[in-house]
């Protein structure tokens, strides 16, 4: 009696923003929006600009995922989330999905009840030091003062690391990248860890860049992925064939530029069934039938999406390296559309 | 006595000097500056040494304000300005340049600019709407009704949606002030009460939705919704600082009766509420609601996090609030509660005529300091990823453009929130001395 | 006309319950108390609920699991591969170090920018002024981050100081270094150390006292109880003889030579910071987070403690200076005999409030990164482990626990300095 008061109390007032337990594709269709968790703010992956449109890599597959179930790339709320509320505001439904450079670990997936539905970059856990310090190795650090971002899985790597080699070190856990940056360049810390990409986005913001290198260690494995709560599995594959869709297209050469002529019919029947002139994809996975067009359309293809973002034409200048095609000897390789 | 004086001393004065004028030294800017800054070696040095304090941060303060940087478009164009300069190093000089690109987003967030109107306007009305209860002796005592009925035009104006709602809000308590009317007459005034909010409390739970979405359908009056998620900037913590302050003095009312009250079970109730949102830091409340509060309500029910924010803030404001109306009611004389008796009040009717009349009217400085404070801490919210100014500031710096910008950002912020606060713990400074100069 | 001189007995009927007034009171206060069980046990039952969705079970298990993480900042031995609970431990001690450590700044500066805001000198008053409005009307978080974006970049860095021309050298005679990683100050050394005693075992509250330390403490109160003994002895000739037999000296004495005598028996000598590798070694570090914390804590809780001062001596009305200055008393002796013991009494329940926001804003140094309980328990705890009801509730908690142990203290020294005003 009394719960169904206070519920009643909720939805009357129209504060409600919808149950979580029911398909969280009903609910987004019926929202006519989808929710997105993002990071703060990190250079090329997500930050708002001046107009509050929010922009970068991850804000991508947000994008594609949301013109793929609703047609509309810009019928997104970008929900800003911090290493620490990441994973409660997926838990408790606040997000539909976060697209937001979480590390796929063990405990993530089974402990903390979550679905990692695929990897949008291979990364790696990297040092960056002046060149002034003359340091060449990351075995070399010992004693050294190290700027670490906290609430990720960087922190515990890098105690491991240093464990491991038996040296010591400093941590100076921080909040964000950008303090992370500026206690770094004014010296406060002897290096900057986090994963390889942050670092040369960071590196790259730098006023000179060239002051500065990247160690060669990479000391550990993140492969960074959107996640969705475990037990939906609809949403799930939702989410993780819009991702696939992405890797397939820019392997099969569909581009935001072609994707019009091709959609018109082709050869490859393959490029046919993604493109939705045949088969029925897009109705097992609930939605339109031109759903991965849409998803395309949105950002362009992965590569695309890379080369604007963060690919080696922007300022932050990311290399493909794990992140090419298999095809081309990277570790991206989407199963099959069939 | 006199007589043999006058003969006996050889000159005596009859007549006045004329004033002379006071030495040099102790008058216009020299004796000013005699008196009030070298009155002793001890306080000669105190102002040579505050003088030299004052050039320094000065010398280093100026120079950096004053930049040619306005029409930068990113920390690399201020650089190159400056560098043309032969300004160079960390206190070259500021890129002004991020506030004018981003000043809009600082102070509204995201939300749409079409409808910046709503926000300014709801500034408006609230400012009208205080009027009345600020300088109570300045305005005409109608215009307070104005502010009743504000109080729910200004939500509305801020997250749109049908006028139908807040229409319905206020038919609700139209409705238990008439059921409390009939009933009064009938059963007494304490049935009374509990029928009115009963009434009231069924008439927004069951009755108000459908009935204003009946009423909107027919004839479709509003506004463009939008969600919290849009605030942002500045007007977030305006916003939760005005909704949680609004919404913290009617609790925090009843949570100071209660702790007054005889009962003891209420009182420990009370107290125990009050104490512990005392006892634990604003932050650890604001990862409840980060983290808990969804899990706290029925399975399904989800708030965004703004409001889950602005419900937290509520209940802690609501804690120094009550102990704010507490000290108030205790600063009345004893005399007003025995006089009220007197009249054969009872509880309910002493405390709405004669109690709290008063007792609100001499805490609201204390309101207003609670206030300050509360707004100040609206900071806290960035610590949770919510884009208030300081969370801004952070997402600004992500920007490629604005990557490492540091004082510029900050010193904005502070400013703002000192132009604020500051003019507001002025105006609760002279409600202070205006409130002392009647009591005597 | 008749008179009812009982109440009509038996009769009892259900609305006596709300009109009578013998009733009334256990009726509202049932209700209460039914109506606030009922609203726990929602909470509750929506929490199992809720939990048992998400397929997480409440336990405090995960306290005894290994933290992974290092802490930079500890008072206690500690390293990754110690429990979460141990982590906590380490960041309570850390709260309570910076609130401690802001508590005496604050007082301190408070109260000579309260009495400074009183003085007659126009340009000092005013730039008190300045400064109280500046601290106060600004929020704590914005300085607690302005401070240390100063300190990182005004300070040199460690670098700085090498080589054959270094941009930067030590201060104090080459004894302290001011780097933007934080101070490097000298450290006391026992070269015939006493130990130390190893408190609780090996539990996860474990915890070392210096026997050097505690000696020095028990020498120094030792002294300052022999010499209050003279003092009385002093008072107590002047009082039959009407001569107070000078004695400071004694009591200066009687104090400082065990204290020095100590020092040397236990072979006390200064280990001085020098730069090796990467960093300052020897010494104590006094992080940058530490500082830039307690830096704006203290000048923030300073300008408030500074208004309540000043409050408290200008509500000591003239007349009781007047009074005082008419029986003779020379301006010191009104100061401390007559204004301070009535100021404080007004001055110390405020300041008790100010002690606890500026504890309770301590949990801001997750914002500089400074690893108190908030940023161990209530943060790389909870995200390592995804217990976000264990973890804040047990927050919470802590800080429940040290704002009650504060109010208590104070309370009962509030009640004292009230009671020898009477």
């Amino acid at each position: 009696m009394k719960k169904s008061v206070f519920l009643g109390a909720l939805t009357v007032a129209g504060l409600a923003a919808g149950a979580a337990a029911a398909g969280t594709l009903d609910d987004v269709k019926a929202r006519g929006k989808l929710n997105c968790g993002v990071t703060t703010g990190l250079v090329g992956f997500a930050a708002p600009d001046a107009n509050g449109n929010w922009e970068g890599f991850d804000v991508g597959v947000c994008r594609a995922v949301a013109a793929a179930v609703l047609g509309d790339p810009q019928a997104v709320e970008f929900v800003p989330t911090t290493g620490k509320t990441r994973f409660t505001a997926l838990a408790s439904g606040e997000v539909d999905m976060l697209a937001r450079n979480t590390t796929w670990t063990f405990s993530r997936d089974v402990d903390l009840k979550f679905d990692f539905v695929g990897v949008n970059y291979y990364d790696g856990q990297g040092f960056m030091v002046p060149k002034a310090l003359g340091v060449s190795s990351a075995k070399e650090l010992d004693g050294a003062t190290v700027c670490i971002q906290t609430g990720t899985t960087t922190e515990l790597n890098l105690a491991d690391f240093f464990r491991k080699n038996n040296i010591s070190y400093e941590p100076v856990p921080i909040e964000t990248n950008a303090e992370g940056q500026q206690q770094y360049l004014a010296g406060a810390c002897d290096t900057y860890t986090t994963d390889a990409s942050g670092l040369a986005a960071t590196r790259a913001s730098f006023e000179n860049p060239s002051d500065h290198v990247v160690l060669p260690e990479i000391i550990s494995k993140e492969p960074l992925g959107p996640l969705v709560r475990h037990g939906d599995n609809e949403w799930g594959d939702v989410v993780r064939w819009t991702l696939n869709a992405l890797i397939a297209a820019e392997e099969l050469g569909i581009t935001s530029a072609n994707i019009a002529e091709l959609s018109e019919g082709t050869n490859n029947p393959e490029v046919n069934r993604i493109l939705g002139t045949e088969g029925n994809l897009g109705e097992m996975l609930g939605v339109s039938a031109d759903w991965a067009k849409n998803a395309i359309m949105a950002g362009g293809n992965y590569g695309e999406l890379f080369e604007k973002t963060i690919g080696e034409n922007t300022s932050i200048g990311l290399a493909r390296g794990l992140n090419a095609q298999w095809t081309d000897g990277g570790l991206l390789y989407s199963p099959p559309f069939r | 006595m006199s007589d043999l004086h006058s003969h006996t001393v050889a000159f005596v004065r009859d007549t006045m000097l004329p004033q002379k004028a006071p030495p040099g030294t102790s008058v216009g800017v020299v004796g000013w500056m005699r008196e009030n800054l070298f009155s002793g070696w001890f306080n000669s040095l105190l102002t040579i040494a505050a003088m030299a304090f004052i050039y320094l941060v000065g010398s280093i303060i100026l120079p950096w304000l004053i930049s040619p940087t306005w029409q930068a478009e990113s920390l690399g164009e201020c650089r190159e300005i400056l560098a043309g300069l032969g300004r160079e190093g960390h206190f070259g000089g500021a890129c002004w340049g991020v506030i004018r690109d981003r000043w809009i987003q600082l102070l509204f967030g995201f939300y749409p600019p079409e409808s910046y109107w709503r926000p300014i306007l709801a500034l408006v009305l609230l400012a009208v709407a205080l009027a009345p209860v600020l300088f109570s002796d300045k305005v005409p005592r109608k215009l307070i009704w104005f502010s009743a009925i504000s109080a729910f035009i200004m939500p509305w104006l801020l997250w749109g949606g049908t006028i139908w709602t807040p229409l319905a809000v206020i038919a609700g308590f139209v409705l238990a002030y008439f059921v409390y009317k009939a009933v009064d007459t009938a059963a007494g005034a304490l049935a009374a009460i509990i029928a009115a909010v009963v009434a009231a409390l069924v008439w927004w739970l069951f009755v108000m939705g459908p009935v204003s979405e009946a009423l909107s359908s027919i004839l479709p009056l509003g506004i463009e919704p939008v969600e919290s998620r849009k605030f942002g900037g500045f007007m977030l913590s305006v916003t939760i600082g005005v909704v949680a302050i609004a919404g913290s003095l009617p609790l925090g009312i009843v949570l100071a009766l209660g702790r007054q009250s005889d009962l003891p079970l209420v009182k420990a109730i009370c107290v125990g509420f009050i104490e512990f949102i005392r006892g634990v830091p604003l932050i650890t409340l604001l990862f409840v609601a980060s983290t808990l509060l969804n899990i706290f309500l029925p399975p399904g029910t989800s708030f965004d996090i703004i409001l889950r924010v602005i419900i937290m803030a509520t209940l802690f404001a609501s804690a120094y609030m009550a102990e704010v109306i507490r000290g108030g009611l205790a600063a009345l004389p004893k005399g007003q509660y025995e006089g009220a008796d007197s009249l054969g009040l009872d509880y309910w009717q002493s405390q709405r005529l004669v109690i709290m009349p008063q007792a609100l009217k001499i805490s609201i400085p204390g309101i207003v300091s609670t206030f300050i404070g509360l707004f100040k801490d609206t900071t806290l919210v960035s610590i949770i990823g919510l884009l208030d100014p300081l969370g801004l500031s952070n997402a600004i710096r992500a920007d490629a453009d604005w990557n490492g910008i540091v004082w510029e950002l900050y010193g904005f912020i502070a400013f703002l929130f000192f132009v604020v606060c500051f003019g507001m713990s002025r105006y609760s400074m002279y409600l202070e001395r205006k409130l002392q100069t009647g009591h005597r | 006309m008749t008179i009812v001189t009982d109440p009509p007995k038996a009769s009892f009927r259900v609305s006596q319950l709300i009109y009578d007034t013998r009733y009334r009171s256990i009726t509202f206060q049932i209700a209460a108390l039914i109506g606030f069980l009922i609203l726990i046990g929602w909470l509750i039952s929506n929490t199992a609920q809720n939990l048992a969705d998400l397929g997480k079970e409440p336990s405090f298990g995960f306290l005894a699991e290994p933290a992974g993480y290092d802490i930079n900042q500890r008072l206690v031995d500690y390293d990754n591969q110690n429990s979460h609970l141990r982590a906590a431990f380490v960041g309570l001690l850390n709260t309570l170090l910076v609130a401690v450590m802001g508590c005496a700044a604050a007082t301190v500066l408070g109260v000579t920018i309260g009495v400074l805001r009183l003085s007659k000198n126009w340009l000092i008053s005013r730039i008190m002024t300045v400064y109280v409005e500046m601290f106060r009307n600004v929020p704590v978080l914005l300085w607690i981050v302005l401070i240390m974006a100063i300190i990182i970049e005004t300070l040199p860095q460690p670098r700085d100081f090498r080589g054959a021309d270094p941009q930067a050298s030590m201060a104090l005679f080459d004894s302290v270094a001011f780097t933007n990683r934080g101070f490097y100050i000298p450290e006391a050394l026992f070269s015939r150390s006493l130990g130390d005693i190893h408190l609780f075992g090996a539990s996860a509250m474990r915890f070392d006292v210096s026997l050097d330390l505690l000696a020095l403490v028990a020498v120094l109160l030792a002294g300052l109880w022999a010499s209050a003994r003279i003092k009385r002895n002093a008072d107590a000739v002047q009082e039959a003889t009407g001569v107070r037999p000078t004695v400071w000296h004694f009591r200066l004495g009687v104090v400082f030579v065990p204290l020095l005598a100590v020092l040397v028996l236990l072979g006390f000598h200064l280990g001085y910071p020098a730069l090796k590798g990467f960093n300052f070694q020897g010494g104590t570090h006094m992080r940058n987070s530490l500082i830039a914390l307690w830096l704006a804590l203290s000048l923030y809780t300073a300008a408030f403690i500074s208004e309540i001062v000043r409050a408290g001596i200008l509500a000591i009305s003239k007349g009781q200076t007047e009074a005082a200055a008419a029986l003779g008393l020379r301006p010191k002796r009104i100061m401390n005999l007559v204004i301070l013991p009535q100021a404080l009494r007004i001055i110390i329940p405020p300041l008790i409030s100010q002690y606890l926001n500026l504890t309770k804003n301590s949990s801001l140094a997750i914002a500089v990164g400074y690893m108190d309980i908030t940023g161990t328990l209530m943060g790389i705890t909870m995200n390592q482990t995804g217990r976000e009801l264990e973890t804040v509730m047990l927050g919470m908690l802590i800080y429940l626990l040290i704002s009650l142990s504060i109010s208590l203290v104070m309370n009962w020294y509030n009640n004292r300095v009230k009671l020898v005003e009477r």
